[in-house]
């Protein structure tokens, strides 16, 4: 059974604006979406989410979630699927910290409220968490003002998989880093995919970072999914004219054009 | 000779904790029709280095000469001189600080002539407007009222209107999508098989491999790396340069399962 299923979900706030978004994610399978901003990358994971921005609404389809249908959730169901099936790390990681808490405790916190442990077993674990995202122990004492935007996204991801979910959505997690050190958080996620089983959402305006570990890729602009297929598929026979313009931007620009292939 | 000459410069900024040391004597040149890639990540001095270029930051020691003219020393009424003879233009990441927010786009593009005191104004402009591909029709528009990608062009014709031997561009795509990217890119290229010398300052090397005769890998302050595009992404020798070509996401090796790359 899939994890995460999405068929024809609609969107709309006075109008619609995301037209028909449909994907199946397997366990330890991963899903890419690649779209400029505006594209409604962002609506339809944060629809999977339940946290659509107010005033937005599913206005077709259906998404079912583990096994449970979406739109029969109330908010309690939603809080107890949150961060324990299914949860997400976004672009700007330090607005989602605390500034004057310290690392630890915030990531100790979310295992505490998630996993009811009490404080010491919480503490423990989160610890642990830390070391699974290759955080130094130290970090635990620190403020997220010490830290450098790569350590902060690790810090996200370790709260973020304190409770075991099955989906990660990663929504344009590596956006805001420097290209070495989104080698090493996009490393880590697939990573933390092989240990774990678990499945990904991998969200990005750029192809290339999409393309480099998802099996399926949906290509979106404007709220439409203009091109969806196997990653192979898009690359060597993309159809649809945006997505041509995405693969030219590479080729003709990037390091495409000198690479030695053997 | 070279356009821009750039000899063991050093910067540093007086902090209350001591000297912060952001560049160590970084060389660099240029000549005429030569397009460079300087690359660099967060903290490694690249907008310190394009700060100091244009006179904004001062230099602690080093050289920096745009044809021929020490510019490090220049005070701001021959710094004005100097760009009024139209040797140098520059973009920036956000064009809303390259251009007058309260100065049309015809008056945006008609200042830099009359400083020169050109002739045949409207003619330059409607001629450099066809040559960005914007609308004859956007003329009377406030940069607030346009688009990032036509904004963006604004500032790139902006820059080409005196027809500059040299143009430094700061991040200039970086705020982009991919279909605004894609045309300020072409653009660039155009202008740089027209013979203009481009200095292309970014942290992204994705996009700027495809139009640099050559790459500068600037790190913690330093050219640790100044050779050939193909040379630095095939063969690169600096262990940072080897780990930044790695990390740089590419449709080639976009699979990692199959490391040894797809096939073109």
């Amino acid at each position: 059974m899939s994890l995460l299923a999405l068929r024809d979900v609609k969107i709309a706030y006075d109008r619609e604006i995301v037209h028909g978004v449909s994907f199946t994610l397997e366990p330890g399978a991963v899903v890419g979406i690649v779209g400029e901003s505006g594209s409604g990358k962002t609506l339809t994971c944060r629809a999977a989410l339940g946290i659509l921005p107010e005033h937005f609404r599913i206005s077709g389809g259906s998404i079912e979630l583990d096994g449970h249908d979406v739109a029969s959730l109330t908010p309690k169901q939603w809080t107890a699927l949150r961060g324990s099936t299914i949860s997400a790390v976004f672009q700007d990681p330090a607005s989602y910290l605390n500034p004057s808490l310290t690392i630890g405790s915030q990531v100790a916190e979310v295992v505490r409220v998630k996993l009811g442990l009490g404080r010491r077993a919480a503490r423990l674990r989160a610890v642990e968490l830390l070391a699974s995202v290759r955080l130094p122990a130290a970090v635990y004492k620190q403020y997220p003002h010490e830290l450098s935007g790569g350590m902060l996204q690790r810090s996200l991801i370790a709260a973020a998989i304190a409770a075991q979910p099955k989906v990660l959505i990663a929504d344009e997690a590596t956006t805001a880093l420097d290209v070495t050190v989104q080698a090493e958080i996009l490393d880590l996620l697939a990573e933390l995919r092989e240990s774990t089983g678990l499945a990904l959402v991998v969200v990005s305006h750029d192809l290339a970072v999409v393309a480099q570990f998802c099996d399926e890729v949906l290509v979106m602009r404007d709220g439409t999914v203009v091109e969806q297929g196997p990653v192979e598929k898009i690359l060597y026979q993309p159809e649809h004219e945006y997505t041509r313009l995405l693969i030219e931007e590479h080729e003709s620009y990037g390091l495409e054009r000198y690479l030695v292939t053997s | 000779m070279s356009l821009l000459e750039i000899t063991d410069l050093d910067v540093h900024y007086r902090r209350r904790t001591g000297r912060l040391h952001v560049l160590r004597s970084v060389s660099l040149s240029l000549s005429p029709g030569e397009t460079v890639g300087v690359i660099g990540e967060t903290g490694s001095g690249k907008s310190t280095l394009a700060r100091t270029i244009l006179g904004l930051v001062k230099a602690s020691a080093g050289r920096i000469a745009i044809d021929g003219t020490d510019v490090a020393s220049l005070k701001p009424r021959q710094w004005r001189e100097l760009r009024r003879r139209g040797v140098v233009q520059y973009v920036f990441q956000d064009p809303l600080r390259s251009l007058d927010p309260d100065l049309t786009v015809l008056d945006s593009l008609a200042e830099p002539l009359r400083i020169q005191g050109a002739a045949g104004i409207r003619d330059k402009i409607l001629k450099i407007l066809a040559r960005v591909r914007l609308d004859e029709a956007l003329l009377d528009r406030l940069p607030g009222e346009l688009s990032g990608g036509q904004r963006q062009r604004v500032a790139v014709a902006r820059a080409l209107i005196t027809e500059p031997r040299l143009v430094l561009l700061d991040e200039p795509v970086s705020a982009l999508d991919s279909a605004n990217r894609v045309q300020v890119l072409e653009l660039l290229k155009e202008l740089r098989d027209a013979g203009t010398a481009l200095l292309f300052i970014s942290h992204d090397l994705g996009s700027v491999a495809g139009i640099a005769d050559r790459i500068a890998v600037l790190y913690e302050g330093e050219i640790v790396e100044d050779r050939p595009s193909a040379d630095v992404i095939n063969a690169p020798v600096h262990p940072y340069t080897r780990k930044l070509i790695r990390s740089v996401p590419t449709l080639r090796r976009a699979d990692r399962r199959t490391p040894e790359g797809i096939p073109a």
